[in-house]
């Protein structure tokens, strides 16, 4: 076979895994409307992968407040301009850093096990065992981690931002530890993070991520080959797929919303 | 290859519940089927034996629509399978119960919920009618001290009663048994066989037995079918397949190592292999 037919014979795998995988995220969002009657359903998943990603978040939020602040003084104060730091450290937080670097860690953190849980049940027969009850996997098992992804993202992406400008974060590292002022720090917030155009669009960009991570990590669990080898292919396949699919969406949101500003 | 012996009414013989007919079915390069007729009769235990990999819980999967056959028709109750809607499936297989072979429990669930969860799933019956739902079909299969485990606490044999106590939790018609007594030990085994067959009295059950167990299969079924490589090789009432004229079903029956399925794998004649140097 030659390099060329064999080009042709792996982007037709894609394309075909591509629209596998669209028939799967449409079955998936015609099942969401029943939830209505079964909360429950998803608020055991949020505490699933929200609660117990908690932890993470928080102490990624903080670590990386900490550098931002530490990195952006050392920047600003050759310039006589520290007291724009909060903004600084604000605005990348909330634009770039706090949705992408909690979706990153919610992908390798929730992503990685909801892909694992779901493998394992099809390899353990379980899937099978509910479709022989006459109930949908998709319906009972699948749609209600999608939504509680969904939801919980642009959660913890908030915990996460306020954790990095905050007082564990870059306020404490500029104000505290570096001496900026901390009435210019808190007002530059306050004028310069626009809650139309910033903070709406975090929770947009994270509901976004949140319905990318569920869609790769339930679609490569559910198709996963029954066998130790397919759960782990389907939970590194997760991590990596999502990561890349949040970077590059990333890109075309930001374009999208923040590009003609 | 035809039918059962067993004739549809006027003989006074039962019906039957589940017919297959000239099905084919293959697996990647594999022909699993090539063209079997297998009735199953309403209250009876009909039993599907052959050796591993010849397509036995292919056929449970098939019959409860799980896989479409390539071509040839299954029906249950005059239904053909492979022509139901999802929801028309669905309603059908709330009329089957399968016990698989790994038991398929939820894990995340107690042995109560595991029992409950189909009736809460598909019924609107108030949580007190539930429990006592459950604790009678617990009751049944010998398990009702265990209701508060979870699924890793179980045994082996016990998984397979609560997973057995799950299948009647909506007094299905039919009940598939893929295996049910592999990797048993002798109580364990005894318990799994006397339950299929006082189930299947008491509650008036149709069931297939998918086994490679000949001596236990042949004590409680009603009537055999012997699988080989895709084709019915025999069928008939347990006395039948015993003694058979089939040299096969005699080589299965006996678990005799040699005779038509071979010992030794296909390969090179064993003095020109050990001859061979330099290779693998």
């Amino acid at each position: 076979m030659s390099t060329a037919q064999r080009t042709f014979v792996t982007a037709t795998g894609w394309m075909a895994e591509l629209g596998r995988s669209t028939l799967f995220l449409l079955r998936v969002l015609a099942s969401l409307p029943r939830l209505v009657t079964k909360p429950r359903l998803v608020i055991e998943q949020i505490y699933s992968v929200g609660v117990l990603s908690l932890v993470i978040v928080v102490v990624a939020g903080v670590f990386v407040g900490m550098v931002l602040a530490l990195s952006g003084y050392r920047l600003l104060v050759d310039f006589a301009a520290e007291q724009a730091l909060g903004t600084s450290v604000a605005l990348v937080v909330v634009r770039e850093l706090g949705p992408v670097v909690t979706g990153l860690l919610f992908a390798g953190r929730a992503g990685s096990a909801l892909a694992a849980e779901i493998g394992l049940m099809k390899a353990t027969d379980q899937l099978s065992g509910m479709e022989m009850m006459a109930v949908d996997p998709v319906k009972r098992i699948v749609a209600p981690r999608f939504l509680a992804s969904m939801i919980t993202l642009p959660l913890l992406t908030s915990i996460f931002c306020v954790m990095a400008i905050g007082a564990g974060g870059g306020y404490f590292v500029g104000v505290e530890m570096l001496g900026v002022d901390a009435g210019s720090y808190w007002s530059g917030i306050q004028s310069n993070v626009d809650f139309g155009q910033d903070i709406v669009n975090v929770f947009l960009k994270s509901g976004v991520f949140g319905a990318i991570i569920a869609w790769v990590a339930l679609y490569q669990g559910y198709h996963a080959s029954p066998t130790s080898e397919g759960v782990s292919r389907a939970t590194t396949n997760t991590v990596v797929i999502a990561s890349l699919a949040i970077l590059g969406a990333n890109l075309m949101l930001t374009a999208v919303l923040f590009g003609s500003h | 290859m035809n039918a059962n012996r067993l004739d549809n009414g006027a003989s006074g013989a039962p019906s039957n519940l589940v017919e297959v007919r000239d099905l084919h079915f293959r697996m990647g390069e594999r022909d699993i089927y090539k063209g079997v007729d297998i009735d199953i009769a309403r209250g009876r235990i009909t039993a599907i034996m052959g050796p591993s990999g010849t397509g036995k819980t292919t056929l449970l999967r098939l019959i409860s629509g799980q896989w479409r056959a390539a071509s040839g028709q299954v029906h249950f109750d005059d239904a053909e399978v492979s022509r139901l809607s999802q929801r028309e499936l669905f309603n059908q297989r709330k009329r089957m119960g399968m016990l698989f072979q790994s038991g398929a429990l939820l894990t995340d669930l107690s042995v109560f919920d595991n029992i409950a969860f189909p009736l809460r799933e598909h019924t609107r019956l108030p949580e007190r009618l539930i429990r006592d739902i459950v604790l009678m079909k617990l009751e049944a299969v010998g398990l009702r001290g265990a209701r508060n485990l979870a699924p890793a606490q179980l045994s082996g044999g016990m998984a397979r009663r609560v997973a057995l106590a799950r299948a009647i939790a909506l007094d299905p018609e039919m009940i598939m048994y893929d295996e049910p007594f592999a990797g048993q030990d002798p109580i364990s085994m005894g318990v799994l066989l006397r339950l299929i067959r006082r189930l299947n009295d008491v509650l008036g059950l149709t069931s297939i037995v998918v086994s490679h167990d000949v001596k236990e299969t042949l004590g409680i079924a009603d009537y055999v079918y012997v699988i080989s490589d895709g084709e019915v090789i025999d069928h008939g009432t347990p006395a039948h397949i015993q003694a058979s004229e089939s040299e096969w079903v005699q080589q299965f029956v006996h678990a005799a190592p040699d005779g038509p399925v071979p010992f030794h794998f296909a390969g090179s004649p064993y003095t020109a292999d050990l001859l061979q140097e330099g290779q693998r």
